[in-house]
């Protein structure tokens, strides 16, 4: 014991001296614009205090990949809900719809109050949702499944097809006078990728190619839209399917030379800033936050009040919200809490 | 050339004992079939091979511009494809590669952002963790002996945990926070990921480096001892022991090198887009292992060269955006890359039996 207190100061000193040196040279090099400095301010996202009914659990389990910048906003909206409803709320996600049964299983085996899911693979969900009605867990559907939630026996449904959304996209392309549009496609194969840019193509009167690109490598996505451009420069309009491939596509136009315009779904807070300054044309949002927020919620006021969205026939429709210049300033401000 | 012939074992079965007392195997081989037994020959002819197509197939590539945009992404795959393959040459795979991009790229901005400090603050601390990454990958497979497969699938899953947990935790948000208006960003642009002009083509400046970062290690796998270590430990870690190379200072230097390439890589990313997302950069690790195969490194170690993986990464880039030039249904858009790169190894296979045949 009186040995390390001996040695304990000397092998302290030189660090501690390292340390302040280094905290005074970084001290040196703080930036004088921009920062999370910038940008403080503003609280968490909306909250209206705290219910007094007894605790309740809830499973929400959908098919994010991880760190989809979409399903963070929609697990958001479910973690406000549950903050207010006096939810314990119990988060699982998996790509594979499989797995996607397996979590919907294991909420069922820790015997939870509610299940809210999302069908982005119907038939695969179809036997555990029937378990999970043999237990009498009341189950919400939310986001994707907007044809099978009915049939699947869910109590109600919070959100849009994609297919919903790409069909507003294409009317939208109709409306700004595109001619001839590329589906930007970042994750091949993608259920919900794919039905955006079906929808897309069926309400699109111009021309509609699509366009795979590696997602997970930002470089490889500008390259490839940028050979898109070269190889039809007839293409007027690029439609990327999350928000954080917008502004790469808007870089892609400026080196390939092209006039095309950029707009997207999904949004985000770098989106609103792009909009503002005009870069990009507009946004589809179908409003994540809002279908984790009324699955939770709706399960909460079934709980505790027997009611349901929809009387059981007819789902809630959260989107689509369309964000351009007109409405985008309203938007901003929500889209940098990152709820929106 | 039949396909019975191609398909014969790499190493020729000594030949039936003929009249001639001289069996061929002593004799010198003529300068031509020298060259052609380099590890980047074989590549370098399907480079050439696969650019004469694409050039048929697809007009719109044969642009000046067009070049540019596949050196472009070519130069994103070949600094990485760099380390990846000195230290296949070394005997070790890293799986982490492509994680560990993100990693450094989302070091740099979330600690310039949340501190508010010049990022260059974050760049030189992404620099000291991804060398951090690659030194705990080196000395962890040194220290237990595991097969680097293991080691570094490991650190691949901790990265990708990492990555997306600690973003989460810091900004809230599974992206990281714009810092293009901070003090800093216009300098480290300049040297990360600004372009200039040559010949009315506006030229990347990775492109640059690329080549920079080739001649440099070309220079040291052919002329330096430390080259030397290299082949020497991938081709028998216990031989070369014996000899007095440093086996631990080579494996973990090479995968420190790896996570010098991820930090380059992960700057330019970070500088050309703004923002990082967590999720990125899975599955790349592959591609950068992919380029180097193609560029005639041996997965098992003590062969091949700095010059292949160059040729290789641009091989993969032309493939990629090639099939987007020629225009052609985009849903087979994998197959195709798929059948390319095998066609492309068949024909550096080709060559290199052709070549070391006697």
């Amino acid at each position: 014991m009186d040995r390390s207190s001996h040695h304990r100061p000397r092998r302290i000193v030189p660090l501690v001296a390292v340390a302040a040196a280094a905290a005074l040279a970084l001290a040196g090099c703080s930036s004088g614009s921009g920062g999370k400095k910038a940008e403080e301010g503003g609280g968490d996202g909306a909250s209206a205090g705290k219910a007094n009914t007894p605790q309740m659990t809830v499973a929400l389990v959908t098919h994010q990949a991880p760190g989809d910048t979409f399903w963070d906003i929609v697990r958001k909206g479910a973690e406000a809900a549950a903050a207010k409803d006096n939810v314990k709320l119990v988060y699982s996600a998996d790509p594979n719809a499989g797995n996607q049964a397996n979590l919907v299983q294991n909420a069922i085996d820790q015997k939870v109050d509610g299940i809210a899911v999302t069908l982005a693979k119907p038939d695969a969900l179809k036997s555990v949702l029937g378990k999970a009605e043999k237990a009498g867990i009341p189950v919400v559907g939310l986001n994707s499944g907007l044809s099978d939630w009915k049939d699947l026996g869910l109590l109600e449904f919070f959100g849009q097809d994609e297919s919903v959304a790409g069909e507003a996209f294409g009317k939208k392309l109709n409306e700004v006078g595109a001619k001839n549009t590329v589906c930007v496609i970042h994750e091949q194969g993608n259920v919900g990728l794919t039905q955006r840019c079906d929808g897309l193509k069926k309400t699109f009167e111009g021309t509609t190619q699509i366009l795979n690109v590696n997602g997970v490598d930002m470089p490889s996505v500008k390259s490839t839209i940028t050979a898109k451009l070269k190889q039809d420069s007839a293409i007027d309009y690029v439609a990327t399917l999350g928000a954080p491939f917008a502004p790469t596509a808007v870089q892609s136009v400026g080196d390939a030379g092209s006039k095309a315009k950029v707009a997207t779904f999904d949004l985000n807070k770098d989106l609103t800033k792009a909009i503002q300054a005009g870069d990009i044309e507009f946004a589809v949002d179908q409003q994540p936050y809002l279908q984790g927020y009324l699955a939770v919620d709706g399960l909460w006021l079934y709980k505790n009040n027997g009611n349901y969205s929809g009387g059981g026939e007819q789902p809630v429709l959260t989107g689509p919200a369309f964000v351009d210049k007109s409405n985008v300033d309203a938007v901003s401000e929500y889209a940098a809490k990152g709820t929106r | 050339m039949s396909m019975t012939r191609q398909a014969e074992p790499a190493v020729t079965p000594p030949p039936a004992p003929g009249p001639k007392a001289n069996d061929g195997r002593t004799t010198r081989r003529t300068p031509v079939r020298r060259l052609l037994a380099r590890p980047e020959v074989g590549v370098f002819l399907g480079v050439v091979v696969v650019l004469v197509f694409f050039l048929i197939a697809a007009p719109p590539m044969r642009d000046s511009s067009s070049m540019a945009n596949i050196l472009y992404q070519s130069s994103t795959i070949g600094i990485m494809a760099l380390p990846v393959a000195l230290l296949m040459i070394g005997g070790e795979v890293d799986l982490s590669a492509g994680v560990a991009v993100v990693t450094s790229a989302l070091t740099a901005s979330m600690l310039a952002y949340q501190l508010s400090m010049n990022v260059w603050v974050g760049v030189i601390a992404a620099l000291a963790v991804s060398l951090a990454v690659g030194m705990f990958n080196g000395w962890f497979l040194m220290k237990t002996g595991l097969p680097s497969f293991l080691v570094t699938l490991g650190t691949f899953l901790i990265l990708q945990g990492i990555n997306l947990a600690v973003t989460k935790t810091i900004t809230g948000n599974v992206a990281t926070d714009d810092i293009s208006d901070m003090d800093g960003f216009a300098q480290a642009k300049a040297l990360f990921a600004s372009s200039f002009e040559l010949g009315g083509v506006q030229v990347k400046i990775t492109i640059v480096w690329w080549i920079v970062f080739a001649a440099l290690a070309a220079w040291v796998l052919l002329r330096t001892k430390y080259g030397n270590w290299i082949f020497a430990v991938g081709g028998n870690k216990e031989s070369a022991r014996a000899v007095g190379v440093p086996v631990n200072f080579t494996k973990i230097s090479l995968y420190m090198l790896v996570g010098f390439g991820a930090w380059f890589v992960g700057m330019h990313q970070l500088f050309s887009f703004n923002t990082v997302q967590s999720g990125e950069g899975v599955g790349q690790e592959l591609i950068y292992i992919a380029a180097a195969v193609i560029g005639g490194c041996l997965m098992t170690g003590g062969y091949g060269s700095a010059i292949g993986p160059v040729f290789g990464a641009f091989m993969f880039g032309m493939v990629q955006q090639g099939i987007v030039y020629a225009g052609w249904n985009p849903d087979w858009f994998k197959a195709f890359l798929g059948v390319m790169l095998l066609g492309a190894v068949l024909i550096n296979l080709w060559v290199q039996r052709t070549a070391t045949r006697r």
